[in-house]
């Protein structure tokens, strides 16, 4: 088998990429949603400015191994995510470390970082860490259960566990995406998005006002940097596979740009005018709404 | 000390006795360390300017100064385009505003956040009541000046300042902490000793070790 070394400063190039869109279009999102309330909102660069500060913090106190794993494995999460997905179709340079089965590495690594994040606030011993976590887990899993059937569903649809291959079986117009090819699955898959984006009525397990920021109550100074960076490359990431999944893939970084925040915006105008569910009416949504669309997605395949 | 605090036997759901000791168990005892700036100048300028840009407040009001912290979040306001956010967990906020009176019983609370404070940490005192006790200067029960207990960056005076003064006091502080002046975190450990003396002074049931972090 032939290693093309290319792709190795190709994927460091897709992580910079990312990493950088993925603070700006954190912050435009602010920007916008601070707009809806009249505000002006931060800077464009502010998170930037974040990151640095909190990566110059001068102290830092550990709990524990775990304590200090737990930001280690959610950025691994992210950039895993990001690195075994190719980017652009068609690019060598961006097809990053893809390989055949990618589509089940890549749903192992979008649990990865909560499990790890889950362990690490677990050992801070913080009691809203605890809290945060139990509730944290049981929304995860019952959002990714609608998001596997969604995956099982386009598998068995175009045969493969390949994304390149069921991004190539979209090409040739927008009548091909799975969005219109499969939209049962795309309902199922988009329904468990909102779960997963951190946002209302799905933010419980923050719950900024209740139990003060839940799982990273105790993380501070290099250990929030670190969160903070994956804040920037994980949703992108699982956007992308959405996007090569469900919506016909890119085959250049605009139209990547610009079908990533089309996506991110779904769950951000549902979450702008959405209160917030407790964590059994989120369970009972999903696998009252979602779940049920996942499986007639597999069936109707 | 309270009896909950004394070193005692437990018996863990096993069966098994074993030795608690609070103070020690569940406390760290390890006193503040005074952190040097980063060796390169430049670096710690880059970080200062860091520092200034993005300041985390904790959400954290101890007297009635507190309300006028609200109205920077609003749209009139907006304290979020200079850089400025409230926190809900002192483990990630970098500014304490002490906003207004401050009960004897709210400074243990304040003390224990703001040790749990990473370096470096600014203190604010919002309104006269930390400058030297304002309309509370004969109360039995409230501190008068604040710098005897927690080195403080910055005062905001009024009684109640108005949010305008807040945002100037703000602005103001980006500048102390951008000429690295803001050193108030080393300050608290190198006058460690004077510090918990005067607090020891005031609270009467100190039911915690020296520093709690």
């Amino acid at each position: 088998m032939t290693f093309d070394w290319m792709r190795i400063p190709g994927s460091l190039l897709t992580l910079f990429i990312v990493f950088n869109y993925g603070l700006l279009l954190n912050a435009l999102i602010a920007k916008i949603a601070a707009r809806v309330g009249r505000r002006h909102g931060i800077p464009l660069w502010q998170n930037y400015v974040d990151l640095i500060k909190n990566y110059g913090q001068r102290s830092a106190i550990s709990h524990g191994v775990h304590f200090y794993l737990g930001p280690v494995f959610r950025l691994t999460g992210g950039i895993g995510l990001l690195l075994f997905v190719p980017t652009l179709y068609g690019s060598d340079l961006f097809a990053n470390l893809s390989f055949a089965g990618d589509l089940i590495l890549a749903l192992y690594f979008v649990f990865f970082g909560t499990l790890g994040m889950a362990l690490g606030a677990a050992e801070s011993g913080h009691p809203y860490a605890a809290i945060g976590v139990s509730r944290g887990l049981s929304q995860v899993t019952a959002a990714e259960l609608p998001f596997a059937l969604a995956v099982f569903a386009v598998a068995l649809q175009y045969q493969t566990l390949s994304v390149t291959e069921i991004v190539a079986a979209q090409q040739g117009g927008i009548l091909n995406w799975t969005l219109f090819t499969n939209p049962l699955a795309v309902a199922a898959a988009m329904l468990s998005f909102l779960g997963s984006m951190m946002r209302p009525p799905f933010d419980l397990v923050l719950a900024p006002q209740e139990i003060p920021i839940g799982p990273p109550t105790e993380y501070h100074s290099s250990y929030l940097a670190l969160m903070q960076t994956n804040r920037a490359i994980f949703p992108i990431a699982k956007i992308i596979i959405y996007m090569n999944l469900f919506f016909g893939g890119a085959t250049s970084w605009p139209v990547l740009f610009l079908k990533v925040f089309l996506i991110y915006m779904v769950s951000v105008l549902v979450g702008v005018v959405s209160p917030r569910f407790r964590v059994e009416q989120s369970i009972r949504w999903f696998l009252i709404w979602a779940v049920p669309i996942g499986i007639l997605a597999i069936l109707w395949v | 000390m309270k009896a909950e605090l004394e070193k005692r036997l437990v018996k863990g759901p096993d069966g098994v006795e074993f030795e608690v000791e609070p103070l020690r168990d569940y406390y760290c005892e390890a006193l503040p360390q005074v952190q040097r700036p980063a060796y390169l100048h430049i670096v710690e300028d880059l970080f200062n300017w860091a520092r200034a840009e993005s300041i985390w407040i904790l959400g954290f009001g101890t007297g009635c100064g507190a309300i006028e912290m609200r109205p920077l979040m609003t749209p009139r306001f907006d304290a979020y385009r200079y850089g400025i956010q409230w926190r809900p967990t002192p483990r990630q906020a970098n500014l304490f505003v002490i906003s207004g009176y401050l009960s004897v019983k709210t400074l243990k609370r304040v003390i224990r956040s703001y040790e749990q404070m990473q370096n470096p940490k600014y203190v604010v005192g919002l309104g006269s009541c930390t400058i030297n006790g304002g309309m509370y200067f004969d109360s039995y029960n409230t501190i008068k000046r604040l710098d005897q207990y927690l080195p403080v960056d910055l005062y905001i005076a009024g009684c109640m300042p108005r949010p305008e003064a807040l945002l100037a006091g703000f602005l103001e502080l980006k500048k102390l902490i951008r000429a690295g002046k803001a050193e108030g975190a080393n300050q608290y450990a190198e006058n460690f000793a004077w510090y918990k003396a005067n607090q020891k002074q005031v609270i009467h049931d100190w039911d915690m070790p020296d520093y709690n972090w």
